[in-house]
Parts: C-alpha cells; sequence; structure tokens
C-alpha cells in the first residue's frame, strides 16, 4: 500500500551537448534535495533555466540522472530498472505543462485516458476500464459525451482536465505537476488549481508543483522549494518563505511579482534584479547567484554555500545570511 | 496629418475573417481615443481580441480580413489607407513590439542592420549616422557594449536582451505611438520586472503614447494611465487604472481581478474562479458574450450585446446592470 | 461536484471548438476528408483514376477481345467507333487496341500499387526502428539506407531480370527493393520529431514502452505523411516499370504494360501514331491523377494547417 512520501537527496540532472566544436556537460540540476510528506504538496518555483523540468523528468525516469536518490516509500526509483521499473511507476505519475500537446491527437478522449490502466492492469477488461474513465472524467468535470472526441477539439482548460484524467486513474499517489496552468487562461487557472486541490484532498496525493510564480504557489503549496540554475536556494514552508524570505533571490521574485494593485505597485521601491540567468555551461563559481546577487561579497565566489537549515523547516543556501 | 488633431482616434472597429466554419468576429465595435503621453493598457484572454486589435491600428491584419470602422491618427484614416502611407507609418511614427523576440527580429541579419535598415528608410541618414544612431538607441535599452552587439546576431543575445533590442528597433525613429503585443509574457519575471521598468523609462523620457496589450492585469496597474478591458472582441470597460481596480463595474473585471493568486492578503481556502471557458469568436452567443459565465445573468443580457455607456468621468463600462455589490468570496 | 466543474462540462456555447456538437465528425480525418473535397485539382485527379481503375477492370470483361488473339485479317487497324469494330483499334499482330490497354493498366496499376505497399511497410518499419531506437542502432541503420542509395539502380534490376528470368513478382521486388530508401529516411525523421513531443513521454509515463509506443502512437501520427508520399511514390514506380519495359526488361509478352504498349508504339509512331498515342495518353492520365491526388492529401493532411 503506498503512502507516497518522497524524498530526494543529492540528485544531480547532466546533459551532454554539442558547445562549440566539442562536447560539453550542462549541469541542469545539481544536488537537489528535498523531502515531501505524504499528502501534502511542494511547489518548486524557479525561472528558465532553474532546472525544474529537468528534475520532474529525472524524477519520471524519463531523462537519465547523474546522481542522486529518489526514494518512494523507501525504493530508490533510480536503481530500479525493467519489471521493477514498470511497477514502480504506478505510483509516481505526471502532468504535462502543454495540454494538449501532451495528448495524442489521434486517440480520442477515451483511449488517452484509458492508456494506463491498459499498461498497469491488464487484469481490467474493456467494460471495467471504460467505467473508471467514466468514473474520472465526471470526477475532473468532462461529460460522457467528450469520450469520443479528439484533443484539438477542446479548449487548453478541458485539455488539462483529460490530462489530470490520465494522471490519476489509476490512483497513483504520487503526482508530478509540471507547471500544469502556465498555459493557461487566467480565468480558468483557478479552476484547475482549485481542481488539483481537490483531488489531492480526495486521493491523499502527493504533489510535486512546478511554477515559475511565487503567488500561484502559495495557494497551492504547503512548502517552497526555490530554484536557480538548478541549484536549491531556498526551501521553507509557506508560512514561512512568504512572511520570511531569507535568500535574496526569493526576495528578488517576490519583488518582481506584478501587484494587481496600482496604489501598491506603483510604491513599490524595489529595484529590479540586474543581468539574467547565466549560461548552465558556464556556470558561476562558489555562490551561482552571486553574479546577479545586490549583496554579493567576495567570499560568494570563492564557496558554494550549504543548504543549512536556519530554523527547523527553513533551509538556505547562503553564506551571507 | 494634422498635428492639433486628437493622437488617436479608433470609433466603431471591426475585424472579421471569413473561415470554413463561418464569420469569426475577432474584434467588434470598438471605441477609444489615445491622448498624447498616454499610456493605454488593454487586457484579455485569448479570444478576446486584443492581438487582432493591435495589428488592425497598422493595417497588419492577415490578408482576407474585413476590417470595418474608423482609425484615425492625427486626423488621417488609416482604415482602407494604402500600403504606401501605411509604411510611412510604420516604424516611424506608430510602431510595434512583439511577444516573442526570436520570431519577430530577423535571424539572418545583425542586430545593427535592422536598426539601420529602419533609420535608412524613415530618415535620410548616412550609413555612419545611422549607425551611431542605432548604438544610441542600444545604450538607451541599457544594452551594454553597444557596439559589438551591434554586429550580433538575434541568437546570439538572451532572451531579455533581444526583447531590448526589439525595443530600440519600435523607438529608434521616435515614434508618438508605440504598440506592444505582449511584450514580456515569454520572458522571466525578474527579466519582465526589467523590461517594464524601462518601458517607464522610456516612456517618461521621449514621450511616446503607448498601448499595451497584455493578459496580466499586475503589468497594467503597474505601468498604464487607463485600462480597456476585452472580452469577445469588444471592450467591456474602460476607466483610468486606480478606479478600475477599486470600483471595476463590470463583472468580467472584477472576476478576473479576484481571480488572481495574490501574494499578500488572507488565503482562502479555495481560489475564485470563473465558471466556464473563455469564448469561441467563431460562435459568439447572441446577446452578451459574458452572460454564460457572468454570475449576475438576466434575461435582458441574453438578448443584445449591451453597448458601451458612460458611467463616470472616464468611465465607460458595456453591462446592462446598474451598479454591482461586492463579489462574495473574493479577497 | 463543484459548480465550477459542472459549468465547465456542461457550458455548451462558450467552449471553444465544443467537442462533438459541431456538424458532422470532427475527427483529424473527417476534416481531412473535407479539405480535400474542397480540392478540385484532387478530386478531378482521383475521379480520373477511378474512372482508369474501373475501366481496366470492367471493360475487358465486356469485350468480345482479349488480350493476346491474333488477327492476321486486322492488323493496325485505326481506332473506329461502332459495334464490332475495334473501338481504340489494333495493334501489328492484330490484337484489340482497348482491351489491351485495358490489360496494360491493370499491370501499371498492380505494379505501382503493390510495389509502393511493399515499399511503404519496409520504408516504415525500417525508419520508425530506427528513429526511436535512435542511438549506434539508428547510425548502423540509417548507414545501411545509404549505402544501398549509392547503388545504381537500373544496372542493379537489369542484373536481377537477367539472372531470375522476367517474372512480374520479381518486378515487384526489384523495385521495391529500390524505393523503400526514400519513406525510410523521412519516417526516421518524422519519427524523431514525434519521439521529442509530450505525448510520447506521456505515454512513456503512462508505462507504453518498445514495440507498443511505435504502433500506437508513432504509426498513427506518422500515417498522414505516409499516404502522401505513397501516392507520390506509385506513379514513379510506374513510370519506372515503364522505363524497365522501355528497356525491353518489363513484362513478358503477351502479357503488356502501359511502359510496353509506349515502347513498341513508339518503333511505329511514324506510321500508326494511335500506337503510341492511346497507351502513353492513359499512363500520362494515371500519373497525373497520383499526382493531384498526392498533392491534394499532403494539403488536407499537413498538420500545420491545423
Amino acid at each position: 500500500m503506498s503512502v507516497g512520501e518522497l524524498k530526494v537527496r543529492d540528485l544531480s540532472v547532466h546533459y551532454q551537448v554539442q558547445h562549440g566544436g566539442g562536447h560539453a556537460v550542462l549541469r541542469a540540476a545539481e544536488h537537489v534535495h528535498f523531502d515531501i510528506p505524504p499528502g501534502t504538496t511542494l511547489g518548486v518555483v524557479g525561472e528558465s533555466g532553474s532546472g525544474k523540468s529537468s528534475i520532474a523528468r529525472a524524477l519520471m525516469r524519463l531523462v537519465p540522472a547523474a546522481g542522486g536518490q529518489v526514494l518512494l516509500d523507501g525504493q530508490d526509483l533510480l536503481q530500479l530498472e525493467g519489471a521493477a521499473l514498470r511497477t514502480a511507476r504506478r505510483k509516481i505519475q505526471m502532468i504535462f505543462q502543454d495540454p494538449v500537446a501532451s495528448l495524442d491527437p489521434r486517440m480520442t478522449v477515451e483511449d488517452i485516458i484509458a492508456e494506463p490502466l491498459r499498461s498497469f492492469c491488464p487484469e481490467m477488461d474493456r467494460a471495467q476500464r471504460h467505467a473508471e474513465v467514466l468514473a474520472m472524467m465526471q470526477r475532473v468535470g468532462l461529460a460522457p459525451e467528450h469520450l469520443r472526441c479528439f484533443p484539438h477539439e477542446f479548449s487548453g482548460g478541458q485539455a488539462q482536465r483529460i490530462g489530470i484524467a490520465r494522471a490519476l486513474v489509476q490512483k497513483p499517489s504520487v503526482v508530478i505537476c509540471d507547471e500544469p496552468i502556465s498555459a493557461l487562461d487566467v480565468s480558468i487557472r483557478a479552476q484547475i488549481a482549485n481542481l488539483l486541490r481537490d483531488l489531492q484532498q480526495e486521493f491523499g496525493l502527493t504533489l510535486l508543483f512546478i511554477a515559475h510564480d511565487l503567488a500561484t504557489v502559495r495557494y497551492s503549496c504547503d512548502q517552497v522549494l526555490v530554484l536557480y540554475l538548478g541549484r536549491v536556494m531556498e526551501l521553507a514552508s509557506r508560512e514561512q518563505l512568504f512572511a520570511n524570505p531569507r535568500h535574496p533571490y526569493t526576495r528578488a521574485l517576490l519583488d518582481a511579482a506584478p501587484i494587481p494593485d496600482p496604489v501598491l505597485a506603483r510604491s513599490r521601491k524595489a529595484e529590479p534584479l540586474r543581468g539574467e540567468i547565466p549560461s548552465p555551461m558556464n556556470p558561476p563559481s562558489g555562490c551561482v547567484f552571486r553574479t546577479r546577487c545586490p549583496i554579493a561579497e567576495a567570499r560568494c565566489a570563492e564557496t558554494v554555500p550549504p543548504l543549512i537549515a536556519k530554523r527547523p523547516g527553513h533551509e538556505v543556501a547562503c553564506l551571507l545570511d | 496629418m494634422d498635428p492639433t488633431a486628437p493622437l488617436l482616434e479608433v470609433a466603431n472597429l471591426s475585424v472579421e475573417y471569413r473561415t470554413q466554419r463561418g464569420v469569426v468576429r475577432a474584434v467588434g465595435g470598438m471605441d477609444f481615443t489615445l491622448a498624447e503621453r498616454e499610456f493605454l493598457g488593454v487586457v484579455g484572454e485569448s479570444g478576446s481580441g486584443k492581438s487582432q486589435l493591435l495589428l488592425a491600428l497598422l493595417g497588419l491584419s492577415a490578408p482576407g480580413a474585413a476590417v470595418h470602422g474608423s482609425i484615425r491618427y492625427r486626423g488621417t484614416e488609416l482604415v482602407g489607407a494604402g500600403p504606401r502611407a501605411l509604411n510611412q507609418l510604420r516604424g516611424n511614427r506608430i510602431s510595434m513590439v512583439f511577444q516573442d523576440p526570436m520570431t519577430a527580429l530577423n535571424p539572418y541579419l545583425t542586430i545593427g542592420q535592422q536598426l539601420v535598415e529602419v533609420l535608412r528608410l524613415h530618415r535620410q541618414l548616412s550609413r555612419a549616422d545611422a549607425r551611431s544612431r542605432a548604438a544610441a538607441i542600444l545604450e538607451a535599452v541599457h544594452i551594454s557594449e553597444a557596439q559589438r552587439r551591434l554586429k550580433q546576431y538575434p541568437h546570439e543575445l538572451s532572451g531579455g536582451m533581444r526583447q531590448r533590442a526589439m525595443i530600440a528597433m519600435a523607438l529608434v525613429c521616435e515614434p508618438e505611438i508605440l504598440l506592444a503585443d505582449e511584450p514580456t509574457t515569454a520572458l522571466d519575471v525578474t527579466v519582465q520586472a526589467q523590461i517594464l521598468t524601462l518601458l517607464r523609462e522610456l516612456r517618461e523620457r521621449m514621450g511616446t503614447a503607448v498601448i499595451l496589450v497584455t493578459h496580466d492585469l499586475g503589468i497594467v496597474a503597474e505601468l498604464a494611465d487607463r485600462v480597456a478591458v476585452m472580452y469577445a472582441g469588444r471592450c467591456v470597460e474602460d476607466a483610468d487604472v486606480r478606479t478600475l481596480f477599486a470600483d471595476g463595474q463590470h463583472p468580467y473585471t472584477r472576476a478576473l481581478a479576484a481571480s488572481l493568486p495574490r501574494l499578500e492578503g488572507p488565503l482562502p481556502e479555495r481560489m475564485f474562479t470563473i465558471p466556464g471557458n473563455p469564448p469561441n469568436p467563431a460562435r459568439l452567443p447572441p446577446g452578451c458574450s459574458f452572460a454564460p459565465r457572468c454570475a449576475y445573468v438576466h434575461e435582458r443580457c441574453l438578448l443584445a450585446p449591451p453597448p458601451l455607456t458612460v458611467i463616470g468621468p472616464g468611465h465607460r463600462k458595456a453591462c446592462y446592470l446598474d451598479g454591482l455589490p461586492p463579489i462574495a468570496g473574493a479577497p | 461536484m463543484t459548480q465550477a466543474a459542472a459549468s465547465a462540462a456542461t457550458s455548451p456555447t462558450s467552449a471553444p471548438g465544443t467537442p462533438g456538437a459541431a456538424a458532422g465528425s470532427s475527427s483529424l480525418w473527417g476534416d481531412a476528408w473535407r479539405r480535400l473535397k474542397a480540392n478540385r485539382a484532387a478530386m478531378a485527379g482521383g475521379s480520373v483514376l477511378l474512372l482508369c481503375i474501373v475501366a481496366a477492370l470492367v471493360l475487358p470483361l465486356l469485350s468480345p477481345y482479349d488480350y493476346y488473339t491474333l488477327d492476321w485479317n486486322h492488323l493496325y487497324q485505326t481506332p473506329a467507333l461502332g459495334a464490332g469494330w475495334h473501338w481504340l483499334g489494333t495493334d501489328a499482330l492484330g490484337r484489340d487496341l482497348l482491351v489491351r490497354v485495358m490489360w496494360g493498366c491493370r499491370i501499371s496499376l498492380l505494379v505501382g500499387i503493390v510495389a509502393s505497399l511493399v515499399t511503404v511497410i519496409i520504408g516504415v518499419l525500417w525508419g520508425t526502428t530506427a528513429g526511436y531506437v535512435g542511438g549506434r542502432t539508428d547510425g548502423l541503420m540509417m548507414r545501411f539506407v545509404d549505402v544501398l542509395y549509392s547503388v545504381p539502380f537500373i544496372p542493379f534490376v537489369i542484373v536481377l531480370m537477367v539472372l531470375f528470368g522476367r517474372e512480374l513478382l520479381l518486378i515487384f521486388v526489384a523495385i521495391g527493393a529500390v524505393s523503400w530508401l526514400d519513406i525510410a529516411r523521412i519516417v526516421r525523421g518524422q519519427t524523431l520529431s514525434l519521439k521529442s513531443r509530450e505525448f510520447v513521454e506521456a505515454a512513456r509515463v503512462s508505462g507504453v514502452g518498445g514495440f507498443t509506443m511505435i504502433l500506437r502512437h508513432l504509426v498513427p501520427n506518422l500515417i498522414g505523411i505516409v499516404i502522401i508520399y505513397s501516392t507520390l511514390t506509385i506513379p514513379t514506380v510506374i513510370l519506372f516499370e515503364a522505363f524497365l519495359s522501355f528497356l525491353g526488361l518489363g513484362v513478358q509478352s503477351p502479357m503488356t504494360s502501359l511502359g510496353s504498349m509506349v515502347a513498341d508504339g513508339t518503333s511505329q509512331m511514324q506510321s500508326y501514331p494511335h500506337l503510341l498515342i492511346i497507351p502513353a495518353l492513359f499512363l500520362a492520365a494515371i500519373i497525373y491523377g497520383f499526382n493531384y491526388l498526392g498533392d491534394g492529401l499532403r494539403d488536407a493532411l499537413d498538420p500545420r494547417d491545423r
């Protein structure tokens, strides 16, 4: 019986790429470390190049990990192969960023949602699968007449519901959500965020919710992880992160977020963060954030700041904290 | 062109396309004016017609689009104007910044070549003068090492820098109006903050009027003087920015603002949502397009679309309801 | 169920592309068929083809003549309509031209379609496997294709014909053996790009692997391209066979193909032009038919249009 406890230890994801005439290593994620207690949600926030998608794909064994452990209910997913891996895949599923692109354009909705059942529950016959699919569709807010329709007929929000139904149809315990609402219209995002929250409570799911903005994460997550250039900058409970952000990058993200209130927005004093994210092929020495950090000192270039718990449940990787 | 006439007056502008599935009305009956130095934010989701509106202003709608109504730039009518007349304006008096700099910049030309092209097209400048002007505008948009950048190709620049380069191209001839179509949507949050600050600074320095189209209410809150909210091709509310946020009178405006996640303030159990889906421009309902999703829908709303009526100084809305009570559950 | 979910489920008119509510099917095939019907050139090409196929199948059954009986009394007859006459004339040996041309169509179409089928099957399997497996296997498989490309086709086929005789089956094999290379390359390229699409990742996450992935996800998404290239391969194959016949290596007499008839007709064209013109016209009609249909299919199935 899967509890859905996910512990990630020292996870690194590297890619071999062509660069400047030769081969180079792209360090997409380095030494990433977090725990997700069962039934809770971890929000992973980062901009482009932060490695959040690479981490998601490494957790799902879609790309190889360069090192570390991914412990799902105590079992290291990175060490599994073949049949054992297939069995483990039942427990951890994924929802993708582009809802329409993640659905096979040539398959009907019913076939799409039933596919995990065909792979993981071979003992089910067609009628049983049909019943399960119908039940899950109702649960996510799709009507039975959508069964025979094709992905291109749906709006983004509806397509994401199909993706959610597919991910949950065979009752996994952990779901990795890779920016599930970024590609949706603003008025639809709240619908899907609420749906995920409801489903989590109903099925007791453990969620890893990847997003690029902190405001979304504030609603849906119990814990928040902030990533920059593949490294963890800060890991804290939601309350602590928003009340007391300790890492300069977290503070910069909070400051940069547009505020839908003209009075507040215009009275904001903070200067935007200068520069842009460095190339992951050539990360800065020491603390990778130092090239843009407003308070960087000389020693930030010499040592990689370790992730230390400043208070229980609040870890920060900064030498100056 | 009459320098004393209002900068931009749009009256009853509509853009329609014929497709296999019938007539698609991307924009219907838009009315607004843009004053000098004014920053107008146009907010809408997909299917709202906001991008089509901008394209129509510069005569860039797809071939086969039927553009009706009137767009007067300093008294000169732009709808139906020939390509030569429009080309004189584009990049020169009215220019545009697009969402994705990678596709909007020519990958085969250097930044310098693209800037010089715009300059020499509209100003009688020697190559040397054009190059120094190009370097100057790059510096104005805070691209460091301007001389070196002039020789670089778009793919050699980072995303934020490409966007700055595009802004530079748009502003190099010091236009009176800058149109921006979701200029920061493809950028990281921290880079977006830089670009928005840049836009504000440039606007103050150069006195350009701006029409910025976005789906993000936070951006208009920060930069705009006035905001127009679009839904299904029509303007449903327009007001100065403070009034819109403090006292939005259209149910969609209120609901949109209420459904945004906030960084501060109380955390309700569930996020406030707008039920239903954004409209399909090919299949709009008779009556108010927002009616299927509106919490206050009335019978009257289903019969004919409400006209845009003035409800206060500089404040118009398109809704049959008289005043709105606060929405339950909204922050 | 929450109010939001309920309304999302039942929102009728405001949902973009309300599924199923549109008149007629909205499947990708349905859309493509509609687009194809609207394309007049493609429909004309398709109709001409259909006409040729029906004629080739039916007319020989209706005609009192067959394709091999010699009639020394009626050599080199010119076309003359009317009961009892040879409608398209006769050839050098008195055989009825109409029936021979119809048989020629049959053989040309048969060779075209069967050889293309063989080509497509080999090419698709090769290309999808190379593309999906990737890595060194892909490298090896495609180098093999490159090597075969460098083999000169005509001498290769000639050698086969000379060694094994001029069997119809052998012609299929020979043509098929050289034509699958193009499709393999195209399919491999498509597979590579499909592999990185999100729905393939999603399928992997759903536990789909290996051969099931290829058959369930890759092949259906490749069918569009494969159909398009097949309709363009068929005329190439038919022409190739015609060329072989022209060289004297095609089907054996008295069986004939359009190519053979064109070859025979060329030597007589000064005195009896109808022997050349009529089979050439039919050959051209078939080729044009396939080409226009192929073009129309490409436009109808082009994924970018969606």
